[in-house]
């Protein structure tokens, strides 16, 4: 367990005796001789290690897989929260021990993954059908999950290409169209957002934007930098792209032009049903998530937009890959399923029956993608708006601390709409809280 | 703490007189008493073993962890570092923001707790019709998960549809955005921690009141004294330890605050508020450790937490001593 300080650590060692002989069981061995001797055919049982709702079950892939492969079966380890489910992983890369023989990994860890345990999965760009499995993806997907020096460790799954949501309702109250090209034309860019935002303001008692974070984290990844350099070192203060998303967000909330709530807090939630705003940033995978919070009522109230910017840039927010540790002892099985779980006409299905959607432009483009509408949001053409914003998604890098950099900013953004700090106070106080947070 | 003293002076006492068993004639003797209890050590080594795995071992782990810079990540290696965690700790405007929350919130909530409790282990004293009931009923709080309880309290202490605002606005006041403002929120926090906690306090209260001789309280009554004066001069007095002990118990469970102010946040952030206004010591190890990684820092604001306690138990001990000195 000690492998880096062993000297140091030999008193904690012996006092840690009896915990290391029952926590470090042996699994080192097995995976060399296993590719070797890998039978196609041999009975063998996979487990998968998921979080949140990843639907592969759901969308019935996996009894599929099944059916084609009478020989595997599959189990799945679900946690409910991601990052729960990380901190577990975490423990068990560098303990070598538990983990499943496909390991689910989300946009906020992969970078940590890439950078600090590329060595503990399987290189897919070193596979015989690498170049094959690499044009099976956007670019921008595939590269998030590779390192440096050019190993692929992760397949990717969902994608949540960027637009924006509107309350038809609200805007008609205000006085603005409703339509969905005429609403594109309000908004090309973040500046004519926050204007529209102000005329909406100005004639009416509901918020424009639920909070600044919809502004803040949806722009920042419209730039060709983010919170990292190319090497994925945290560069905050220095960023355009910071910069940038943090003039748009801290007008908004400086002006009072947000609801000024916490994504995903209890009031968020309440406040979807009480119709507290009007917009929203809405990646793809936020369609049911509004759904789930309004119910049938919602139903035909909300239509969608571009995102204000995006025929320059989109962006990206959430999406997951698939790893597969190394050290595993099915790692030739759990391969096959993991390629085949993340194949373009899989990611199909994963759209059609679960609205997840993809990270292969093949998919994107499938017409039972690309023709999808969705009644709930008044019948949009969700599959080609969110195709369009896929496909015009930057490669921004990523980087470990994209995720607590990113609520550093939040956070500030938060304290200066509820009148806490100044925007220039506010500044400071993210950048600090960014310090702490990347700071060995 | 004059239930630790008391304990040790009663041990002196019952303990035989420190004669022969130092000398070298005793020896065969000893030996053969240590022989006749080797059972003993068989029964009591279960709960040493368990204690040096999951108590003595990570204690001294954690110690050793705060000694270096180390992430999630590589929790095994990580690079020696000496005391510059520590240093780092006592230099971070955030290690200070959250002490000084965790003191304020802490007697925010731990000095209406307790006299709460007080005066209804008091009143519980008394023959009522239905006493069972009523402690029972105290006692549900403290049953209830922190985690349930938190839900509720912060709906009811929500901005913009919380139920306290919405009563606050029907009498004609003016909403309080509770999670924004630094008083707001630990008093909101404070209210939790109340609710929790007074009834268990309450129980302990009574408990020890009703090992009160009765004789007191009738000469009391004979002499003319109130009800309150009871209070004052023979409950109070006689429950002095007892006092003492629910503040050392207390204080330890407020310095290690962190269930509340997390899932106050409603949103599973762990920066306690949007300028850090009911961060507590617990929540910022936790973001250290848990949301950003660093296990090294964690492991040193765990560390200086324990001393924390450790200083304020060793006050009340003198405190208690001294009271003890006092009175004899």
């Amino acid at each position: 367990m000690f492998h880096s300080s062993k000297s140091r650590a030999a008193w904690g060692a012996a006092l840690a005796a009896v915990l290391l002989t029952a926590g470090c069981g042996g699994s080192d061995d097995a995976s060399a001789d296993a590719a070797a001797e890998y039978d196609p055919d041999a009975p063998v049982t996979l487990t998968v290690g998921t979080f949140g709702t990843m639907d592969f079950d759901n969308a019935g892939l996996y009894e599929e897989y099944m059916e084609l492969h009478p020989n595997v079966t599959i189990e799945q380890n679900n946690v409910a929260q991601s990052a729960a489910y990380y901190k577990s992983l975490q423990t068990r890369l560098a303990a070598n021990s538990g983990l499943d023989d496909i390991q689910a990994l989300e946009i906020g860890f992969i970078a940590d993954v890439v950078r600090n345990h590329a060595d503990a999965f399987v290189d897919f760009a070193a596979e015989e059908n690498g170049d094959e499995l690499e044009g099976n993806f956007y670019d921008w997907k595939w590269g998030q999950a590779t390192t440096a020096d050019g190993k692929t460790i992760g397949l990717g799954t969902d994608t949540g290409p960027q637009a924006m949501c509107y309350r038809k309702d609200l805007f008609e109250q205000a006085g603005l169209p409703t339509d969905r090209a005429q609403v594109a034309e309000l908004w090309p860019t973040w500046d004519a957002y926050l204007d529209t935002a102000r005329q909406y303001q100005s004639s009416s008692d509901a918020a424009f934007v639920d909070s600044p974070a919809s502004i803040f984290s949806s722009s920042v990844y419209q730039g060709d930098v983010a919170y990292n350099d190319e090497e994925g070192n945290p560069i905050p203060e220095e960023s355009d792209g910071v910069e940038r998303a943090w003039e748009y967000a801290s007008t908004a909330a400086d002006e009072g032009l947000t609801a000024n709530l916490s994504q995903f807090g209890d009031e968020w939630n309440a406040a979807f049903s009480n119709g507290a705003f009007a917009t929203i940033a809405c990646p793809a995978w936020m369609l049911g998530y509004i759904n789930s919070q309004m119910g049938d009522g919602g139903a035909g109230l909300w239509d969608i937009a571009p995102l204000p910017g995006s025929d320059e840039s989109a962006s990206n927010w959430g999406g997951s890959f698939l790893g597969v540790p190394a050290d595993g002892e099915n790692v030739e099985a759990a391969k096959d399923l993991a390629e085949w779980l993340t194949a373009p006409e899989q990611q199909v299905k994963m759209f059609t029956e679960a609205a997840h959607f993809p990270s292969s432009p093949q998919a994107a483009e499938d017409p039972g993608v690309m023709g999808a509408t969705n009644e709930y949001f008044s019948g949009a053409p969700t599959g080609e708006i969110f195709g369009e914003s896929a496909a015009n998604i930057q490669r921004t890098p990523i980087g470990p601390y994209d995720t607590q950099i990113q609520e550093a900013f939040t956070t500030a953004l938060t304290d200066i709409a509820s009148g806490g700090a100044t925007p220039d106070e506010g500044w400071e106080n993210a950048l600090k809280a960014a310090r702490q947070a990347t700071g060995g | 703490m004059t239930i630790a003293s008391g304990t040790v002076r009663e041990a002196a006492i019952a303990a035989p007189p420190p004669t022969s068993a130092a000398t070298s004639p005793a020896r065969p003797r000893k030996r053969r008493q240590l022989t006749r209890n080797r059972w003993g050590y068989a029964y009591v080594a279960p709960f040493f073993l368990v204690f040096t795995a999951f108590s003595l071992y990570p204690f001294m782990y954690t110690a050793w962890v705060s000694l270096h810079e180390t992430s999630l990540s590589n929790i095994n290696g990580g690079t020696w570092v000496g005391l510059e965690n520590y240093r780092e700790l006592l230099q971070s405007e955030f290690f200070w923001n959250a002490a000084r929350n965790t003191l304020t919130i802490g007697i925010l909530a731990t000095v209406p707790q307790l006299c709460m409790a007080l005066g209804l282990a008091h009143l519980l004293n008394y023959k009522l019709r239905g006493r069972t009931f009523f402690r029972t009923v105290m006692l549900m709080p403290y049953a209830t998960s922190i985690a349930a309880a938190t839900l509720v309290f912060s709906q009811l202490f929500g901005r913009d549809y919380g139920l306290i605002n919405t009563m606050l606005e029907a009498v004609g006041l003016d909403r309080i955005d509770w999670e924004a403002g630094t008083v707001s929120s630990q008093v909101a926090i404070a209210v939790i921690v109340t609710w929790r906690w007074t009834g268990y306090n309450a129980l302990i209260y009574l408990a020890a009141m009703q090992s009160i001789p009765g004789e007191l309280y009738e000469a009391a009554e004979i002499d003319g004294a109130s009800k309150w004066k009871q209070f004052l001069h023979v409950t109070i007095p006689s429950l002095r330890p007892t006092i003492l002990f629910t503040i050392v118990v207390s204080t330890i469970g407020a310095v290690q605050l962190f269930g509340e102010p997390l899932l106050f946040a409603g949103n599973g952030t762990t920066s306690g508020g949007a300028s850090g206004q009911y961060q507590t010591l617990g929540l910022l190890m936790y973001q250290q450790g848990w949301s950003n990684f660093h296990i090294g820092q964690a492991a040193t604001t765990a560390w200086a937490m324990f001393m924390i306690i450790l200083v304020i138990v060793g006050v009340n001990a003198v405190i208690g001593r001294l009271r003890a000195r006092a009175d004899r």
